[in-house]
């Protein structure tokens, strides 16, 4: 955390040496040459390729450069896939799944934290405990019962809240959550319930401003993982109900027989979005992920 | 302190507050003769009643109901009606005699194998590399993980272009250098290591890999100093330094991060199935998790939610002794660390 210089494997005064330096230069070179061209290669032909006639993007040798531009590839992905569509819905998924799972997981991590309820670490260890349950083992049952809720016999598929719903259990954010909420002081929720605070008004006021970073984590998690789900969206949206899928799952269903051109302009419009936001939120995103990362 | 401070002010609140208990009589009135204790508890559970519900029906409920039916089956009764019966074994006899039942647990283990190899073994020295470099740091820590944060069906249908057999660019690039041509995710052979499998893993590293990394780098940035002064002092040199300091004191997230890419890997499913369709040539990219899809899902005029969910329960067993041979192994770590410090 510390900025004062640490140090690392290579000392800083072999690396002033003269030989040092040149041999660093020549390395940094290297670095950040290859891994350009490793990472953002690839994003090249993703953009200019849509770019091509479709004879061109299907030609041998591939060509470096567009010969002709075509952006009327990208205009005609747009409208052909409904593109506008698709990313209104998955934005809306997106959005939906951030609410649900910011009410209803705070208010049970701050209930287990700071109310601390009868049976609370049973309930807690059962949450957390679901960590260890791999998602896509549980893809059949939980499809089951989506399409038919036990008791009240509900059937969510192709609604948005088959989405919604099964995004509130994650045992991550209740883990994360609660470990943040614990470490806010107890003399803090005391004294505003001494004052007469309800936990509704000690959770707005107290717990939820403080608690700002945690939150700017668990918000970038739960949109990523709507954005990038690909199984559950197809089950429950998809195939048989184009006006409802997901980006993601728009773009492939359009590459089962769309021409190859058109393909790569649509997966190209539907990366935008996650470029951008990651660069808007790269600073977030990079110290959430070490947040999550190292538990204890 | 705080306390003292406030506390002039709390006779003023007193008066709203009780204004407030007034109002609500009607409806609080049961609530409010309750002694406070109580009355936390019932509070406390009104928070929790939305989570717990969605855990419930969406986490909870749908484990045990796997199990239940993977020992399910359906039957016709006297009218010729299909009804649910206890089959016992039925389920996981029927998938073990299955003959694509091993080939996707091969490709599983294979696809495991390779994606450690290469989203294990490569994002560690990725992130010694980078922790060197003086410079460009935001720049390269960018880079790497930019791939982690674009949809998987944009980066699989761009790989799926490159890895194409007549107009797919690495292909190309092979030819220029005159090296032999290859048929990437289509190659048909079924000997391992399959140039199918590696494929799907090359895809799944360069999208997948970033997160890793940039994990290590955090924990590289987390080891004292001194200790490399140290090891200098004694004569070491660079390997030297990454074998006895590099390695030993980021163990707790080598091994955490292993076993987590040892669960996420288990589970392949979407890189395959957007690249070669899942199944590939020869059923040589057909994973576990693809066959309970098609178990389940695929097979129109036989989806059997059963037989997926024997597969699944079977899943969940290879994959909890993973996990719980993790959790022994830190623990005795732990236990035999305890008196030394």
């Amino acid at each position: 955390m510390a900025d004062s210089y640490a140090r690392s494997l290579i000392s800083a005064t072999q690396l002033n040496r003269a030989r040092g330096k040149i041999v660093y230069r020549i390395v940094l070179t290297a670095v950040i040459v290859i891994f350009t061209l490793i990472f953002i290669g690839p994003m090249y032909f993703l953009f200019t390729d849509g770019l091509k006639s479709t004879q061109e993007a299907i030609a041998t040798p591939p060509t470096l450069f567009p010969h002709a531009l075509h952006p009327s590839s990208y205009s005609t992905a747009w409208t052909e896939f409904s593109l506008g569509r698709l990313l209104l819905n998955t934005l809306y998924y997106a959005f939906g799944a951030l609410a649900f799972q910011l009410v209803f997981d705070v208010a049970a991590a701050y209930a287990l934290s700071k109310l601390r309820p009868a049976l609370g670490n049973v309930i807690l260890a059962m949450m957390v405990a679901t960590l260890m349950i791999p998602a896509m083992v549980l893809i059949v049952p939980l499809y089951i019962t989506v399409s038919s809720l036990p008791f009240v016999h509900i059937n969510l598929i192709g609604s948005p809240a088959a989405i919604w719903l099964p995004s509130v259990a994650n045992g991550f954010n209740i883990f994360l959550l609660k470990r943040f909420f614990d470490s806010i002081p107890r003399e803090l929720t005391e004294a505003a319930t001494i004052d007469g605070a309800s936990p509704m008004r000690v959770l707005r006021s107290i717990i939820i401003p403080i608690s700002r970073p945690i939150l700017a984590v668990v918000s970038i998690f739960a949109l990523v993982a709507v954005w990038k789900d690909f199984l559950w969206p197809l089950l429950v949206l998809g195939g048989y109900n184009p006006p409802r899928e997901t980006l993601n799952v728009g773009i492939w269903e359009a590459a089962q027989t769309a021409p190859q051109n058109m393909v790569l302009a649509a997966s190209a419009i539907a990366a935008v979005p996650t470029i951008i936001f990651f660069l808007i939120f790269q600073r977030n995103i990079l110290a959430g992920l070490t947040a999550g990362g190292i538990r204890g | 302190m705080a306390d003292l401070v406030t506390l002039p002010q709390a006779p003023g609140s007193r008066p709203a507050k009780r204004r407030a208990g007034v109002g609500e009589f009607g409806r609080r009135s049961l609530y409010s003769v309750l002694p406070p204790r109580v009355q936390r508890q019932v509070s406390a559970y009104w928070f929790m009643i939305g989570a717990v519900l969605c855990f419930a029906l969406f986490s909870w409920y749908p484990m045990v109901r796997e199990i239940i039916m993977s020992f399910q089956g359906k039957r016709l009764n006297t009218d010729g009606l299909p009804v649910t019966t206890w089959v016992g074994f039925e389920n996981y006899r029927r998938i073990i005699n299955d003959p694509t039942f091993w080939t996707a647990w091969r490709n599983t283990l294979e696809f495991t194998l390779l994606a450690l190899l290469l989203g294990f073994v490569v994002p560690f020295f990725v992130a010694i590399l980078l922790n060197e470099l003086r410079h460009a740091k935001g720049y390269l820590r960018c880079l790497v993980y930019l791939p982690v944060m674009l949809p998987p069906a944009s980066a699989l249908l761009l790989f799926s272009y490159f890895y194409d057999p007549t107009y797919g660019l690495f292909n190309d690039i092979l030819h220029t250098l005159h090296l032999p041509t290859s048929q990437w995710v289509l190659s048909p052979g079924t000997t391992w290591p399959t140039m199918a499998m590696i494929s799907v893993v090359i895809a799944a590293t360069w999208m997948n890999m970033g997160g890793a990394t940039l994990i290590y780098l955090a924990a590289l940035q987390n080891i004292p100093g001194e200790l490399y002064e140290a090891a200098e002092l004694d004569g070491a040199g660079i390997v030297k330094k990454i074998r006895h300091i590099t390695i030993p004191q980021t163990k707790m997230v080598l091994s955490m991060l292993l076993m987590l890419q040892i669960i996420a890997t288990m589970q392949m499913f979407v890189e395959a199935f957007i690249l070669d369709g899942g199944q590939g040539v020869n059923n040589n990219t057909e994973s576990v998790v693809y066959l309970i899809y098609q178990y389940a899902f695929a097979m129109s005029s036989a989806s059997n939610f059963n037989s997926a969910s024997a597969l699944g329960v079977l899943l969940l067993i290879v994959l909890g002794i993973f996990s719980g041979g993790y959790l022994w192994l830190t623990r005795t770590r732990d236990r035999l660390s305890r008196p030394r410090s």
